[in-house]
């Protein structure tokens, strides 16, 4: 242990001080696919460049906009998705990110863990350039919330506990707290899931 | 290891300086209540007072009777907000002017009494952090109650006009209160020059313990307990005096009002190096707050591109200590109210680091913080989605 501690995990402060597979500018990496998610108004944004050969990730490229979790957990994801099959490299959970990390905040899984996203996104983009839109999407749930990480699969959660307009959906997820620009969106669902669930 | 340690943080706190310390190693023995009739009590509300008369002459306070000691800035501030929600129950004045960019205490205070029924308004700020007056003008009526201005922002220093604030609420017949829980110490600080019926205060931003402020009640002005009990502070705040930070509060004041001129000079002068040197050597910085009406210590910076939290911990591990106004950092999801206030945009508020100088700031710490920023900063960049370019470019409006 350090002679103080630190805010996060060993494994975060290494990641964060010495990360893996950062894209440079300078190099000739030729991506396969391409995601980005996220926004700077929230603070945090990450983007994913792929190599993929015969539906295995062969190497890995990332950037990231965002607080030490958003790039130590950027950089974990790098390491841990070479050479793995990409539908495999799509169930990979947030969680599963933090755990190996060595455990990150409460507060910061849900906001600064967006590299899963972003994989995702490159990994669809691939899928729609081989011929295979949405292969891999029936049980994945999408942002609605870039800021929070907040999906439409949360704001259904909501509602079925009992959230019915934005104040209680927003106390009970958070979600539209920081740039509120997914609102408009979010009031949509949060009328359709209040439609079929009371 | 760090080569070095650089605290740079000296709006959140201070150290207690040395001379302080000392006094309240000796003031420890000074156990007897003051509330006691006795020779040792006598001896202890004998410090007391001495403490109050420093208290008083660092604001220009006149009678030092007009002092009270609390527990803090946020108690000092709670108690003015509730006096005057109990003059709103019974008066006809039920509007309450404050700003966008106060300490959370004053504005939870006063969203408080919002919730209760009161008319309360947070007046906007400009690019640099000052009050808009035309507002001020429009919204200041003769039911305006009470007018809560902060004296000089804790996150970008912007120094308000409460001498030209105060006198346009005498006008309308409002009381004024004024947060000088930053200015203190850092700029002069008059509350008879001013006008204010109330002005708070904290010692541990001026080199003081922890735990200890103080209210100025003008004279006459109307004050209701927050702390109901015994009759400590004439009936104003009940409870057993705090005689060791009491007397290390009176320490403190006494040497911030005696050294307040040469301090702001050293410490602007340091400043003024800390942001010609980053300016000079990080392309695309933008500062923060009003460029001459600011406190002389603080310098507030967004580095469009890269982001807070990242800036924060990457220079606490060369042992530079800052803060952020990132939302990352906040624990509230939000970025800086003050820095959203001043309509920087979120892109900027999260890339911003507040830099507060201090009385042992040395030019070698300056020096040191412009050599290791710089590196930080393109480290960062280099990593991130977005160019500093782009992140400026969101943000015009």
């Amino acid at each position: 242990m350090d002679q103080f501690q630190w805010l996060y995990s060993d494994t975060v402060k290494d990641h964060f001080t010495n990360p893996r597979n950062v894209y440079n500018p300078d190099e000739s990496f030729v991506p396969d696919a391409e995601g980005v998610v996220g926004n700077i108004k929230c603070g945090d944004q990450m983007m994913f460049m792929l190599k993929i050969k015969d539906d295995v990730i062969t190497d890995v490229r990332w950037k990231t906009y965002g607080c030490a979790s958003a790039i130590a957990s950027t950089s974990m994801l790098s390491e841990v998705i070479k050479g793995m099959n990409i539908k495999d490299a799509y169930r990979i959970k947030p969680s599963d990110v933090a755990a190996k990390l060595g455990g990150l905040p409460e507060n910061k899984i849900h906001c600064s863990v967006l590299g899963d996203k972003a994989l995702r996104a490159a990994i669809d983009s691939y899928l729609e350039k081989t011929g295979r839109p949405g292969a891999f999407k029936s049980d994945a749930a999408v942002v609605v919330c870039n800021c929070l990480n907040i999906t439409d699969k949360d704001i259904e959660d909501a509602v079925k506990a009992g959230a019915r307009d934005w104040e209680q959906l927003q106390e009970a997820t958070k979600i539209g707290t920081v740039c509120s620009s997914c609102k408009e969106r979010a009031e949509e669902l949060l009328h359709e899931f209040v439609h079929i669930y009371s | 290891m760090p080569e070095r340690i650089v605290y740079l943080d000296y709006n959140a706190t201070t150290p207690l300086r040395p001379e302080v310390k000392d006094l309240m190693i000796q003031a420890m023995d000074v156990y007897a209540n003051a509330s006691s009739m006795h020779e040792a009590g006598r001896k202890a509300k004998a410090e007391i007072e001495k403490a109050r008369a420093a208290v008083a002459a660092l604001i220009d306070a006149g009678d030092s009777s007009t002092v009270f000691f609390t527990s803090g800035g946020s108690e000092s501030n709670n108690t003015v907000f509730m006096t005057m929600y109990a003059l709103a129950k019974t008066g006809s004045r039920k509007k309450i002017i404050t700003t966008a960019i106060e300490h959370p205490c004053v504005l939870n205070s006063a969203t408080h009494l919002k919730q209760e029924g009161l008319d309360v308004i947070f007046l906007p700020v400009d690019d640099e952090g000052k009050i808009d007056m035309d507002v001020y003008k429009r919204e200041l009526t003769d039911e305006t109650l009470l007018v809560s201005i902060m004296a000089a922002n804790n996150e970008i220093g912007t120094i308000q006009d409460i001498g030209l604030i105060t006198k346009m609420a005498k006008a309308k017949g409002a009381y004024v209160h004024t947060d000088a829980v930053q200015a203190a110490g850092k700029i002069p600080v008059s509350v008879q020059g001013w006008g204010v019926d109330y002005l708070t205060l904290s010692c541990h931003k001026i080199y003081g313990p922890k735990g200890v402020g103080a209210l100025y009640v003008r004279e006459g002005a109307p004050i209701e307990p927050l702390i109901r009990g015994g009759h400590q502070e004439r009936g104003v705040r009940a409870g057993t005096y705090n005689n060791l930070g009491i007397i290390g509060f009176g320490k403190a004041a006494e040497l911030a009002l005696a050294e307040v001129d040469e301090y702001g000079r050293n410490i602007r002068r340091l400043r003024n190096m800390l942001r010609d040197e980053i300016v000079g050597r990080i392309p695309y910085v933008r500062i923060n707050g009003h460029p001459t009406d600011v406190l002389p210590n603080t310098l507030d910076v967004s580095f469009p591109g890269a982001e807070g939290e990242s800036i924060l911990l990457s220079l606490d591990l060369e042992g530079i200590e800052v803060s952020t106004g990132s939302a990352c950092a906040s624990g509230s999801l939000e970025p800086s109210h003050v820095l959203m206030a001043t309509g920087v945009g979120p892109e900027l508020a999260h890339g911003s680091i507040r830099f507060s100088l201090g009385k042992y700031t040395t030019e070698e710490d300056v020096r040191y913080v412009a050599e290791k920023l710089p590196p930080i900063i393109a480290r960062l960049r280099s990593m991130s989605t977005v160019s500093p370019e782009e992140a400026v470019g969101l943000t015009r409006r």
